[in-house]
């Protein structure tokens, strides 16, 4: 894959700079608002899902916030415990569907065609659209607050009964997971077909950066997945409004079969997240050591066997159900297997950094960061799939905390690698090196504060979910919380650096890191021009 | 120079503040693992974990330890030039193989507790328990204790929750009505919910079981010490989920019967006539503490509830018009809302006593209910 052969010049950038002037404006005669709006460009709408996901992520962050403060001491403080609730639940939707998932598709977007050799993604309308569902269904989510009785309080997984009790927001968040669903599923379709149809001549599958692997297996699980849980939340509509009965026992429904359709898309939905996460860290990785990625093509096998199996784990989310014992055990042997792939890639990892000549620059550290603290939540994964222990822990705070090291330590932490990694790619100007090290060990050791207490917490018997706690989890909530609003302060720092690099940075080398092999740093100028390939680079 | 000392200041008065924080957290037991087991799954839970934790830690040295110490020696700054090597079909090959086999060691004893687990054949004693929005009912189906039913609530006064009274030892851990069982009887517990899911959780036996409405599920434990043991609702199950505690008194043999035998009477002689003429003030005062008990979390006790989950009382028109469509909110619910039924939960007596009380309270007038007309709208 790093043998590229440069077929239309020497000089990188030699196609664009006949294309600039070739074609006068490259906005479609737009500017200012009318440009966004209209933008078929795949830069300009990776652009857009970055900046939404970064505002939403914000808006997320608020409600822990407003959580970790309620917690700092037993009693109740600030927050009426429906509002509390309200606010548990806003916090998981918004962070999983506005916050993480728009950011990975913002940099498919940005990275996938220039990544093999495409001018832009296959369905350029379409992907304007998957665009501007989500500012629509993110209104929607939060509209619920000011709708009598309050969003709703159900938690992020909306498990029926409780749904049926919950006041006219959750109609509006039903809609919103809708349109998030389409947006989700139209971006996959666009994902899968560029990679599919539009690879420079030359690139097999089997040469294509990782990041293109995993992003193509996570659009095939999106699409399979979304409709699953658009078809679980109608259900709930229903069961809200029409009179149907689909969980409610006294009809001859089944509330468990909520729970089974909702953690058949909600098991895969963590690989939705994880996948692309793997696929930054594969980039980042062998650049900053200097090294080819190690075991290519295991890596690749490993992620398909791992989407494969996340479709055949979901009940280890419901040991605590009640299943017959057949069904505990089948549960808990097929989720101790995805350990097997899930460890072939923390190997492939520390492999290709074995031996390397390695450099820690800011997206470096963040993908060592993510490769340990990942390993810990994959760890404590191990200990629940195991269904006695499972019981124990089920519910509690080593569930949050298991899954926060997965989604910010995992997810967060490489899609900051991809930002500081990418950033001069994209703007053409280098971000300060050193407040990039300051965020990054602020971000690490605040993050250990709040969450890895949380697994002492959970151990002891805090259940997760409740806005007031006995008193002998005082001491952990108090550092948790500590540590939130550490955490929460630590991100100041990559705002100042995302916005003096943005306003006056410098200049950006042609090729900051060494070790970049892909054909957006071997092809193209920094930073990428508007449109990228007009002409296919040759692949050898 | 001036502005760096007022902020060395600022950052050692938030030290100072740290310190005082960690020194008054100190005051409780730092509890980090589980709870001391008092029942042999929960001792079967315990080791399981150790043991697997015990591999984890091998397994996470072995593999950072090559990460860290690639990290130290094998850096750009040090002059190490890149090998570039990029696969090696052994070395993949056994660590896909290797994590197999760890997770067939790992398989065998899991598997064991499991099937015990699962296992609530030939019990001593069932029980069955009831989540309510918010709180337990526990029936003892069969076994000694047979046909003892009660509620069991949060006992924890509001001011203490409400910061207005310092906290108790037990704060959120206490209930007016402990479940009560023999020491080295195997309990089968049944569990089902009346509304929505709820989950029957206590640490020290290993055992968590959901509720389900409109189902049953079973679980059982073997308490092998004696004691009070805590826990607390474990499935988010609406607005006070985190306020309905599960506290189980585990007695001997000797005490069990004592205990069985003065439930038995107090059960008797709270048989009330239900053909009594109550008194108007009699029936609103002890409503008053009915409504506190049951209604007042929601409904509050302004009766102005919190609108538009939480209807008020006050001025309500089922309230405030015929009886009979407020005697059958009581004992039935709103089925899809979160007015639960309270026929299986009260007495006539007390239905009639708290429908009175709201009837004759915060500007209502709509006159008071007897126990009689109570048990004429039961179906």
């Amino acid at each position: 894959m790093s043998a590229v052969v440069d077929t239309h010049g020497h000089g990188h950038g030699h196609d664009h700079a006949g294309h600039a002037h070739g074609h006068g404006d490259p906005h479609g005669g737009y500017g200012g608002l009318m440009r966004w709006v209209t933008t078929t460009n795949h830069k300009d709408i990776g652009t857009m899902y970055l900046w939404f996901a970064g505002f939403m992520f914000f808006v997320g962050g608020m409600m822990a916030l407003a959580i970790r403060l309620e917690l700092f001491h037993p009693g109740l403080q600030y927050l009426h415990p429906d509002f509390y609730n309200q606010l548990v639940t806003s916090h998981g939707l918004i962070m999983i569907f506005g916050a993480i998932m728009p950011a990975f598709v913002g940099f498919a977007n940005w990275q996938i065609p220039m990544m093999i050799g495409a001018p832009d993604m296959a369905f350029a309308r379409l992907n304007n659209w998957s665009f501007w569902l989500l500012p629509f269904a993110a209104t929607l989510l939060i509209s619920a607050y000011f709708m009598p009785g309050g969003a709703p309080g159900a938690g992020w997984t909306l498990y029926a009964p409780l749904t049926v009790q919950q006041g006219i927001g959750m109609d509006f968040t039903i809609f919103a997971i809708h349109i998030l669903g389409m947006s989700s599923i139209l971006g996959s379709i666009n994902i899968i077909t560029t990679i599919l149809n539009m690879r420079a001549p030359g690139m097999s599958l089997m040469k294509m950066p990782m990041f293109c692997w995993t992003w193509l297996i996570t659009a095939y699980l999106l699409v399979a997945v979304m409709p699953v849980l658009a078809g679980a939340v109608t259900m709930t509509l229903t069961d809200r409004h029409f009179g149907t009965t689909f969980f409610n026992a006294a009809g001859g429904g089944d509330p468990v079969l909520y729970q089974h359709i909702f953690w058949f898309f909600g098991h895969p939905e963590v690989y939705v997240i994880a996948l692309p996460a793997f696929g930054v860290i594969s980039q980042v990785i062998p650049a900053f050591s200097r090294k080819p990625l190690f075991g290519y093509a295991s890596m690749v096998y490993a992620t398909s066997a791992i989407a494969i199996l996340s479709f055949i784990v979901w009940a280890h989310h419901m040991y605590t159900v009640g299943m017959p014992v057949t069904g505990q055990l089948f549960f808990m042997y097929a989720t101790t297997l995805i350990a097997v792939p899930t460890g072939v890639k923390v190997f492939n990892w520390v492999s290709t950094m074995w031996k390397g000549s390695l450099s820690f620059e800011t997206p470096m550290l963040f993908a060592c960061g993510f490769l340990f603290l990942f390993t810990l939540g994959g760890f404590t994964g191990l200990v629940l799939s195991l269904a006695p222990v499972d019981i124990q822990l089920q519910d509690t705070y080593y569930v949050v905390a298991h899954f926060h090291y997965v989604m910010v330590a995992g997810a967060m932490f490489s899609a900051f690698a991809g930002i500081y990694f990418w950033l001069p790619k994209w703007t053409g100007k280098m971000y300060n090196e050193t407040l990039g090290k300051w965020h990054f060990w602020l971000t690490l050791i605040t993050f250990n504060l709040i969450f890895f207490v949380q697994h002492f917490l959970g151990m002891a018997g805090m259940p997760r979910r409740i806005p007031d706690y006995p008193l002998m989890f005082t001491t952990w909530n108090e550092i948790s919380s500590i540590g939130a609003f550490g955490f929460a302060l630590s991100q100041l720092v990559f705002l100042y650096n995302l916005f003096t690099t943005l306003k006056r940075g410098e200049p950006a080398p042609q090729k900051p890191w060494d070790g970049a092999d892909s054909l957006d740093w071997t092809h193209l100028p920094t930073p990428a021009p508007y449109h990228s390939f007009e002409t296919a680079p040759q692949v050898k | 120079m001036k502005g760096w000392k007022l902020k060395t200041s600022k950052i050692l008065a938030a030290l100072a503040g740290l310190g005082a924080l960690a020194a008054s957290g100190a005051s409780h037991a730092l509890e980090w693992y589980f709870q001391t087991p008092a029942s042999p799954i929960a001792r079967d839970i315990d080791q399981v974990h150790q043991y697997v934790m015990w591999l984890i830690i091998v397994i996470f040295v072995g593999v950072f330890g090559f990460m860290f110490y690639s990290c130290f020696a094998h850096r750009k700054s040090k002059g190490h030039a890149a090998a570039q090597f990029h696969e090696n079909t052994t070395v993949e090959i056994l660590w896909t193989v290797i994590p197999a086999i760890i997770l067939v060691l790992i398989a065998w004893p899991v598997t064991k507790v499991v099937i015990a687990q699962k296992d609530t054949s030939s019990p001593d004693l069932t029980i069955k328990a009831t989540g309510y929005q918010w709180k337990w009912g526990y029936d003892y189906l069969k076994g000694e204790g047979e046909g003892i039913s009660f509620v069991s609530m949060l006992a924890t006064p509001r001011d203490e929750i409400n910061n207005k009274e310092p906290k108790g030892e037990h704060y959120l851990l206490e209930v007016d009505h402990e479940l009560v069982v023999p020491i080295g009887k195997k309990v089968r517990l049944i569990t089902t919910g009346a509304d929505v899911i709820h989950s029957w959780w206590m640490p020290a036996f290993g055992v968590k079981q959901d509720a389900i409405p409109g189902f049953v599920r079973d679980t059982w434990f073997r308490a092998d010490q004696l004691g009070t043991f805590r826990g607390q609702c474990a499935e988010l199950c609406g607005k006070e989920h985190g306020f309905m505690p599960i506290v189980v008194r585990v007695v001997s043999a000797e005490d069990y019967s004592k205990w069985v035998a003065d439930q038995k009477k107090a059960q008797s002689g709270q048989a009330e006539d239900v053909n009594k003429q109550w008194p108007p003030q009699e029936l609103v005062a002890r409503g008053e503490k009915v409504y506190a008990a049951n209604c007042v979390a929601c409904h509050q006790a302004t009766g102005k509830g919190t609108p538009p989950v939480f209807p008020a009382l006050a001025g309500s028109k089922t309230v405030t018009g015929p009886k009979e469509a407020h005697i059958d909110t009581v004992l039935n619910g709103r089925p899809g809302t979160a007015m639960a039924a309270f026929g299986k939960q009260l007495s006539d007596t007390d239905i009639a006593a708290v429908i009175s009380y709201e009837r004759s309270s915060w500007g209502n007038k709509s006159g008071v209910v007897q126990p009689a007309e109570v048990k004429a709208r039961r179906k």
